[in-house]
């Protein structure tokens, strides 16, 4: 019994040691460290765009949180330290801006991408159109159009190209475009509408069509600097980087658009 | 991949730390008094076992917030905790602290009351007696409680995102990065992680029973002589 609680003891006394040991160690001293929210959907091509910059700029550390779009900008309003915020959505960083937390002037488009529409491998030789939907799909996957915004632009090209009334009835919603992309890879889920760039990762379905121009509002990244940055300078100089016809090639390997960089 | 093991790893373990003590303080206080508002008290408790660790973690994320007094406060201190691992050490402790609560608590209401009498009719402090009489007897519960809030904090996931954020290498824990690597279809990466999970959650949860069952016949067999014996 002794021993157990000698045991327990000991173990509490190394960890307070291994506290000691690690918290003043964490931060290199010479380094600036770029604080960077962004949408966890651009996590790849940001990581390969960090060792790029790693080699550019060796002081700068640049270091990402990434996670939801809504969730990084309550974030942000509740003054988690942030230098450069990167949303997959328009309307988050919107908020942001009505509320006087990013630097207006630094605020820019910097991606765009595509609704593409996918189909599991048994049906890929029905389904061809987004107008095959209408009588040839059993169920489709959108994400939540109140939350996700691949659904909102999802049932908007649905609506424009007049076969939502069709089929709103057989339309299976989800948590986000994964979840979308999981239900037809799957098979459980006959279509589905998801962007271009999360199409990469499909192994069984395929991309059939692509949504129209003008069948949705634009898709848009938005980024733009976090007024409490106490790192301006460094961060405006990532910003110019990831708008270099560099970070545009990067970008595009990852089936994005730059919207920045084509010269 | 070996980062969010040690990072997991050493946040639940001092979170557990954490837990212990103020767990083990607070079952006592509430298993031996009654006090005014102690079904209020107690209820409170509990809640982080009943909400959404989602919800949690909004609300921990506006208290200690610059917004927010207390992260006001801590901000004039020079202590910035949002982002940082402390944050995911606070996430996992107050997520896991009802478990440690409501065993220790029933471990303390279980044992006989008439032993701690008998010592404080001898002469012993308060002191002694928890850690010489009622300890001892409340330890099987104890520890389950222990073991129960360590893997609960190693499985900890929304509220630390929200507080702690997922920042690969400082605050990315396992359940963070599993989800890092799903939502961006790197299986393979997530499967490891799944794997390392479960096998360590598994370990603990298994190596526990067996001890307890071990430790409880025990106890039934030599309840009283045992106390006897090392306590003379």
């Amino acid at each position: 019994m002794k021993n157990t609680v000698r045991l327990l003891l000991a173990i509490c006394t190394v960890c307070t040691m291994l506290l000691g040991a690690l918290t003043p160690g964490a931060v290199a001293a010479d380094k600036t460290t770029i604080q960077i929210s962004a949408a966890i959907s651009l996590k790849d091509a940001l990581t390969k765009l960090t060792e790029m910059y790693a080699k550019k700029e060796p002081k700068v550390k640049l270091q990402f949180n990434l996670g939801a779009s809504g969730l990084l900008q309550k974030q942000i309003e509740e003054g988690a330290p942030t230098d450069l915020f990167t949303s997959a959505g328009k309307k988050q960083m919107d908020d942001l801006a009505a509320k006087g937390l990013i630097v207006p002037d630094t605020r820019v488009d910097l991606l765009g991408n595509e609704l593409v529409l996918i189909v599991t491998k048994e049906k890929k030789d029905t389904i061809k159109t987004f107008a095959d939907l209408a009588d040839k799909a059993q169920s489709i996957s959108i994400g939540q159009p109140e939350t996700v915004p691949a659904g909102k632009y999802g049932k908007e090209t649905l609506v424009s190209l007049k076969v939502w009334d069709k089929v709103e009835k057989r339309i299976v919603y989800a948590k986000d475009v994964r979840q979308v992309l999981t239900y037809v890879d799957s098979g459980n889920v006959d279509a589905g509408l998801i962007y271009r760039s999360d199409a990469v990762a499909l192994q069984g379905a395929i991309v059939a069509a692509t949504a129209p121009k003008g069948s949705h509002s634009p898709i848009v990244y938005p980024m733009a600097m976090v007024k409490s940055s106490k790192n301006q300078e460094a961060t405006r100089k990532f910003m110019a980087f990831l708008q270099t016809s560099d970070a545009a090639k990067v970008f595009a390997q990852y089936r994005f658009i730059a919207l920045k960089g084509k010269h | 991949m070996l980062d969010p093991i040690f990072l997991s790893l050493k946040v639940s373990l001092i979170a557990s730390c954490f837990v212990f003590v103020v767990g083990l303080a607070t079952a006592r206080i509430t298993a031996r008094n009654v006090f005014a508002g102690k079904d209020v008290v107690e209820s409170l408790f509990m809640l982080p076992m009943v909400l959404p660790p989602t919800v949690l973690g909004y609300g921990l994320l506006v208290l200690i917030g610059k917004r927010s007094a207390l992260g006001g406060l801590l901000m004039d201190m020079g202590i910035q905790l949002i982002f940082t691992w402390w944050a995911a050490v606070l996430a996992s402790a107050v997520v896991a602290f009802p478990l440690m609560y409501q065993s220790a608590k029933a471990a303390f209401t279980s044992i006989d009351l008439s032993l701690e009498h008998a010592a404080r009719t001898l002469g012993s402090g308060e002191f002694r007696i928890f850690f010489h009489i009622t300890l001892p007897l409340a330890w099987p519960g104890i520890l389950a409680g222990l073991i129960l809030s360590f893997a609960r904090a190693l499985g900890e996931f929304g509220a630390t995102l929200m507080v702690a954020g997922n920042i690969p290498g400082k605050t990315q824990t396992i359940p963070l990065a599993i989800y890092s690597a799903v939502e961006t279809g790197d299986n393979e990466i997530a499967q490891k992680l799944v794997l390392v999970i479960t096998l360590v959650s598994f370990l603990t949860v298994f190596w526990l029973n067996r001890w307890l069952r071990k430790k409880v016949t025990v106890w039934k067999k030599g309840d009283e002589t045992r106390v006897a014996v090392s306590h003379p």
